[in-house]
């Protein structure tokens, strides 16, 4: 049938696998700031957050096996997002500059965890 | 006769399939500025620690568990599409919208938790991104789960089971979202 051709081409993955191996780099991400180093909390959360999505990416969304061409859509958009923030973070991330003063105030912290 | 999504073909994948990138493209934009925004301010204000150290990082990892879960049943459903069975890939489908539904009540119960203690959408910067991000976030979970339910009850039939595929896709995304949203709201604190 010409709508399972597409879906067809896809290799055997095993799935449950891949889910078990994102439940360890979740366990990891929560685990891995408790330390309390700034560079561990780096690495664990974020950089295995990358690593959950590449793995999502590439074996649930298959995305390794579609054209070249929605890499290249993908791509452009995320290109497009990193443009926008180089683009405002000067500005967004300073307290003043020539004739203008951010009118904020950092909030009021607020009592340890609540729940 | 086959609706065009599926006979198409034009750009070397169905034209539903291509359609599905595009909107995940459009995504990329919308969530991609949106934490793009709240990382540039994140960095600026080292007291925004302060408030993400009152989100419940339990919470939030359950949540996570959830979504990579239902993740796991859609990819399923997928698999048992492209095998023909209709009705497994529903079922697989169902399971994967008690995910979207438990992660939805998850969530009713923690704002319902944070606004109770006085952390609302207009308390401060934080606390607007933290209900903008997760609130849009949530949306998209609801949507998803909609949308699934009548990819469901088609593919249960043995209707339109490359749909299945398409919506799978969607709901993988936003899982990527929710892999992103965790630790910048959850765990950096």
């Amino acid at each position: 049938m010409a709508d399972h051709a597409h879906a067809e081409a896809h290799p055997h993955v095993n799935y449950v696998r891949i889910w078990q191996i994102l439940l360890a780099l979740l366990v990891v991400s929560v685990l891995g700031p408790m330390i309390g180093i700034k560079i561990v909390t780096l690495i664990t959360a974020f950089g295995i957050a990358v690593v959950k999505a590449y793995l999502v990416a590439k074996n649930f969304m298959h995305l390794n096996l579609q054209p070249r061409f929605v890499l290249y859509i993908l791509g452009t958009t995320l290109v497009f997002m990193l443009l926008f923030f180089a683009g405002t973070a000067g500005d967004v991330m300073k307290h003043s500059g020539d004739n203008w003063h951010k009118p904020y105030r950092e909030p009021e912290p607020v009592a340890a965890e609540h729940h | 006769m086959r609706p065009i999504a599926t006979t198409r073909s034009a750009a070397g994948l169905p034209t539903g399939l291509l359609a599905v990138w595009w909107v995940l493209a459009s995504e990329i934009v919308i969530f991609g500025g949106l934490l793009g925004s709240y990382v540039m301010y994140r960095l600026l204000h080292d007291a925004w620690a302060a408030q993400a150290a009152a989100t419940n990082t339990w919470i939030g990892a359950f949540n996570t568990f959830v979504l990579l879960t239902s993740s796991l049943t859609a990819v399923l459903a997928h698999q048992a599409a492209e095998q023909g069975d209709g009705k497994l890939a529903a079922r697989r489908l169902y399971y994967t919208c008690i995910g979207a539904a438990t992660f939805i009540v998850v969530k009713a119960f923690e704002w319902t938790t944070e606004i109770q203690h006085g952390m609302t959408i207009s308390s401060n910067t934080f606390w607007s991104f933290y209900y903008t991000a997760a609130g849009l976030h949530a949306l998209h979970v609801i949507a998803g789960a909609i949308l699934m339910l009548f990819v469901a009850a088609d593919a249960a039939k043995g209707r339109e089971l490359h749909r299945v595929e398409l919506i799978g896709i969607y709901w993988h995304f936003v899982d990527i979202v929710w892999i992103f949203l965790f630790p910048l709201l959850y765990i950096a604190k």
